[in-house]
């Protein structure tokens, strides 16, 4: 485990720096470049901020009035016989339909769970390890005019099950 | 859909209010909500800036496009309908490296620039090639590195480690994709063995 959180705790700096030394050995003015992309996050960031306003009503307004709990109470049962935490339900259902939506759920509940609980760490690897299945099909196959997706959908979906199931069990495992 | 799941998710909520009372909770839920909307896009505001910022170093020193060329052997077994040197090949690992950083944004437009490629190699204008399916269910499965929202998030919710649960992820997404490219092949299977049975008829 020490391998693993040494691993963890490198991964972001030695990425960063690897692509610096890259960069200054190729002659790349790093800080100009930096400059450069850091203006397209900023576009970006703009760029989805009406879109997380907009979520985030729907998101509360449902959670607020009650009417997220009766869906939660209905899939409880399905939940729990499989010894998975009934908290992480409402991201299971909006994780594979919006990416913004999900990430407003996620940041509502590490608050409200703590993010170094277990319900907060299923809930970050879920996010981190899974896809926004009906976008991604919806706007890759959009972009060429195929209507005919054979069982895109369907292994999709599979395969987003499974992470979330792994995201349990690997939580549970893990420290 | 995103329309009217979310016109949906509001009528919803609104009616249950009014059947239950609740109504002065969701009023303050629609005011907090913009407020809510904006502190988590500043949130990601930061991170977006930095990881387009050295992935624009990336780019420009030319560490994309060798990974690129070095994972080209990988993908050219498994997409087997795509020639080795075809185009289609570098858009699509550029979209796997793209979102193996947590760089999701600028996933996207590669990825339409992969699927573009790919749709030259097919010969069915509606329908989707054996690659395109692959493709798609890879990138769903969502193989990740850094997923560099779910850190920001973590950081902004005052967790004591917030990279913590990478190998957790790892471990997580690798599974998927594992599993993805398992189930394309069963798929692949089921269907031929469909075409076959309907020969037979």
């Amino acid at each position: 485990m020490a391998f693993m959180s040494v691993l963890s705790e490198a991964a972001i700096p030695a990425v960063i720096i690897a692509i610096l030394i890259v960069g200054a050995w190729k002659n790349v003015p790093v800080f100009d470049t930096f400059l450069e992309g850091a203006k397209e996050g900023l576009a970006t960031a703009i760029r989805i901020l009406p879109v997380l306003v907009g979520i985030m009503l729907a998101i509360n307004v449902f959670k607020e009035s009650g009417a997220l709990d009766i869906l939660v109470d209905l899939l409880k049962p399905v939940v729990n016989f499989f010894g998975i935490p009934e908290e992480i339900v409402p991201m299971a259902i909006l994780r594979p339909i919006s990416g913004s939506a999900s990430l407003g759920l996620l940041s509502r509940q590490l608050k409200e769970y703590g993010p170094d609980s277990l319900v907060g760490k299923i809930l970050s690897v879920m996010m981190g390890s899974t896809e926004t299945i009906f976008y991604t099909v919806a706007v890759y196959f959009g972009a060429i005019g195929v209507k005919k997706t054979r069982g895109t959908v369907w292994i999709a979906l599979i395969a987003g099950l499974a992470g979330m199931i792994s995201s349990v069990i690997v939580c549970r495992l893990l420290p | 859909m995103l329309n009217y799941l979310w016109l949906a998710m509001i009528l919803l909520g609104v009616v249950w209010a009014v059947v239950t009372g609740r109504l002065g909770d969701v009023t303050k839920a629609v005011i907090s909500s913009a407020e809510e909307g904006v502190q988590l896009s500043i949130v990601l505001l930061g991170i977006l800036c930095l990881w387009s910022g050295v992935m624009k170093i990336a780019q420009k020193s030319g560490l994309i496009r060798s990974l690129t060329n070095f994972s080209k052997v990988l993908f050219a077994k498994l997409f087997h309908d795509v020639p080795e040197n075809h185009s289609a090949l570098g858009a699509m690992v550029l979209t796997f490296s793209a979102n193996f950083l947590g760089l999701g944004n600028a996933a996207t437009p590669l990825a339409i620039k992969a699927m573009e490629e790919l749709h030259k190699l097919n010969n069915r204008r509606d329908t989707a090639s054996d690659a395109m399916v692959l493709f798609i269910v890879i990138n769903a499965s969502c193989l990740q590195f850094i997923p560099t929202n779910v850190i920001a998030l973590r950081e902004a919710a005052g967790s004591a480690n917030a990279v913590a649960i990478l190998p957790h992820v790892w471990i997580s997404s690798f599974i998927s994709t594992i599993i993805a490219i398992i189930f394309y092949y069963l798929f692949l299977l089921m269907e031929k063995r469909r075409d076959y049975a309907l020969w037979h008829l």
